[in-house]
């Protein structure tokens, strides 16, 4: 694939996490708590042409290389994601995201009469289950809608 | 042995934790002056953020029979809950009054967040529409007392989406050979977190819409109460109560040896013409509420103390 097909500009040092499933770009820096505020450089590309995915969204970080924790969240809305680690414009480090046992802190509970949601000082943390997450506290269970409950 | 700190919900229950608190009950059923000052110098918290009466009484007595002080926070109006406090500071706070404390709160997951914050032991006595596993076992000791455990086929009625003590109940007889029948109006089928555990487990259940195609495959009928807040119309709720009552009439197509449960309180779900029928056990299973909570009092307080010294009871 050509730089002009790819529309987003390669990086010197950071990560870019490619084939993110299209519309879900800005759901992955919700996830990873990144809006921009850090200083980072990030960019994004939405809808790009994909021979895997049809579609896909690419996102690129620059002078940040996320640990495996970080990105096995994103494995919950985006399952074919690649992360590659890049220095000095070369990829040196390219990995799938594997689903993690636990979600700490990323989700909030749509269960509203869950304790989470009430005024506690206690932070989400999900269950990862066969096709979704579920609350630890309230057993509820979130499932194709996960993306709706990013905390941002 | 049950190996538990605190008892949150019955799906951490294992059938043995189970028969341990159940054996235990049936023993001080037996002799109750032998477990009097079990826990003498022990004090039990009582904390009900949601009105209860006789779930509080009911554990007020038990820890009483065992030789126990209680203390009560009293309502909810009139305690530091209404100045804003949170429940994670407050019972941090009441850990230091107390030897155990019961729990009982209107949101889903408090008892979990309370065990996560103390280390004496914590019952939960009702989160929300979540889980009251303590009613659980009351429930299970009046069916084993009647039927046993195993081989058991039991119907579960009413509102069985926002009912706890159904959440619980369901969840324990996994672990046990029981066939499920769940009995409710489309609207109040179990929720899809209580689905997926029995699910998980491959239990065998069965949903109904009504009660007659199954009622003399049963050997227990356990009827909850359908609460008027759950329906937007009053009509709505009188014509869908009304279906899933029970009486006297009904129960002629019964196996003579059905036992009829109701947790308790009930409004006109069961009619009084059952209370005179020998199906009629929810008065015994109120009952039974003291020693099965005495018992897993004792199970709890035995192993947060280990050495059994730290009370002025008796040695074991
Ligand atoms: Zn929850």
């Amino acid at each position: 694939m050509s730089e002009h097909e790819l529309r987003v500009s390669k990086i010197r040092d950071g990560t870019v996490i490619d084939h993110v499933e299209g519309g879900q770009a800005l759901n992955v820096l919700a996830i990873l708590g990144i809006d921009g505020s850090e200083g980072f450089g990030v960019s994004v590309g939405m809808n790009v042409p994909s021979d895997r995915l049809g579609r896909k969204d690419i996102v690129k970080v620059e002078d940040r290389e996320l640990s495996q924790s970080e990105v096995d969240v994103l494995s919950l809305i985006a399952p074919e994601a690649t992360i590659n680690i890049v220095r000095d414009f070369e990829v040196v480090e390219k990995n799938r995201v594997t689903r993690p046992d636990t979600v700490t802190g990323v989700l909030s509970c749509p269960n509203r009469n869950c304790i989470t949601n009430a005024d506690e000082p206690i932070e989400t943390r999900f269950d990862v289950v066969a096709d979704g997450v579920r609350c630890d506290y309230c057993a509820t269970i979130l499932r194709a809608d996960i993306a709706e409950h990013i905390d941002v | 042995m049950m190996r538990q700190d605190h008892l949150i919900t019955a799906t951490q229950l294992s059938r043995d934790d189970i028969e341990t608190v159940l054996d235990r009950a049936r023993a001080v059923a037996d002799d109750p002056a032998a477990y009097a000052d079990r826990h003498a110098g022990r004090v039990l918290a009582l904390c009900f953020f949601e009105p209860s009466t006789r779930t509080r009484m009911s554990f007020d007595s038990a820890a009483k029979r065992l030789g126990m002080n209680t203390i009560d926070m009293g309502d909810v109006d009139s305690s530091s809950v209404s100045k804003g406090e949170s429940l994670s500071d407050t019972v941090r706070v009441i850990e230091g009054y107390a030897d155990a404390i019961v729990l009982r709160h209107p949101s889903e997951g408090a008892a979990t967040l309370a065990g996560e914050r103390v280390d004496v032991p914590v019952v939960n006595a009702g989160d929300g529409a979540g889980q009251h596993p303590s009613q659980t076992l009351l429930d299970l000791h009046t069916i084993r007392e009647d039927h046993g455990l195993d081989d058991l086929t039991i119907g579960i009625m009413g509102d069985l989406k926002y009912g706890r003590t159904v959440h619980s109940l369901a969840a324990a007889l996994t672990e046990f050979d029981a066939n499920q029948h769940f009995i409710s109006p489309e609207s109040l089928r179990l929720p899809r977190s209580v689905r997926f555990d029995l699910h998980e487990t491959g239990a065998q259940i069965r949903e109904h819409e009504e009660i007659e195609p199954v009622l003399d495959e049963l050997d227990v009928l356990y009827v909850t109460r359908i609460q008027k807040e759950r329906f937007p119309d009053e009509n709505e709720y009188h014509r869908v109560a009304g279906e899933y009552r029970i009486d006297a009439e009904t129960l002629e197509a019964a196996d003579d040896d059905l036992t009829v449960m109701h947790p308790l309180p009930r409004v006109d779900e069961i009619a009084p013409d059952v209370d005179e029928a020998d199906h009629a056990r929810y008065f015994q299973q109120a009952h039974n509420g003291v020693p099965v909570r005495m018992a897993l009092l004792d199970t709890l307080l035995e192993n947060a103390n280990p050495d059994g010294d730290e009370g002025t009871g008796v040695d074991r």
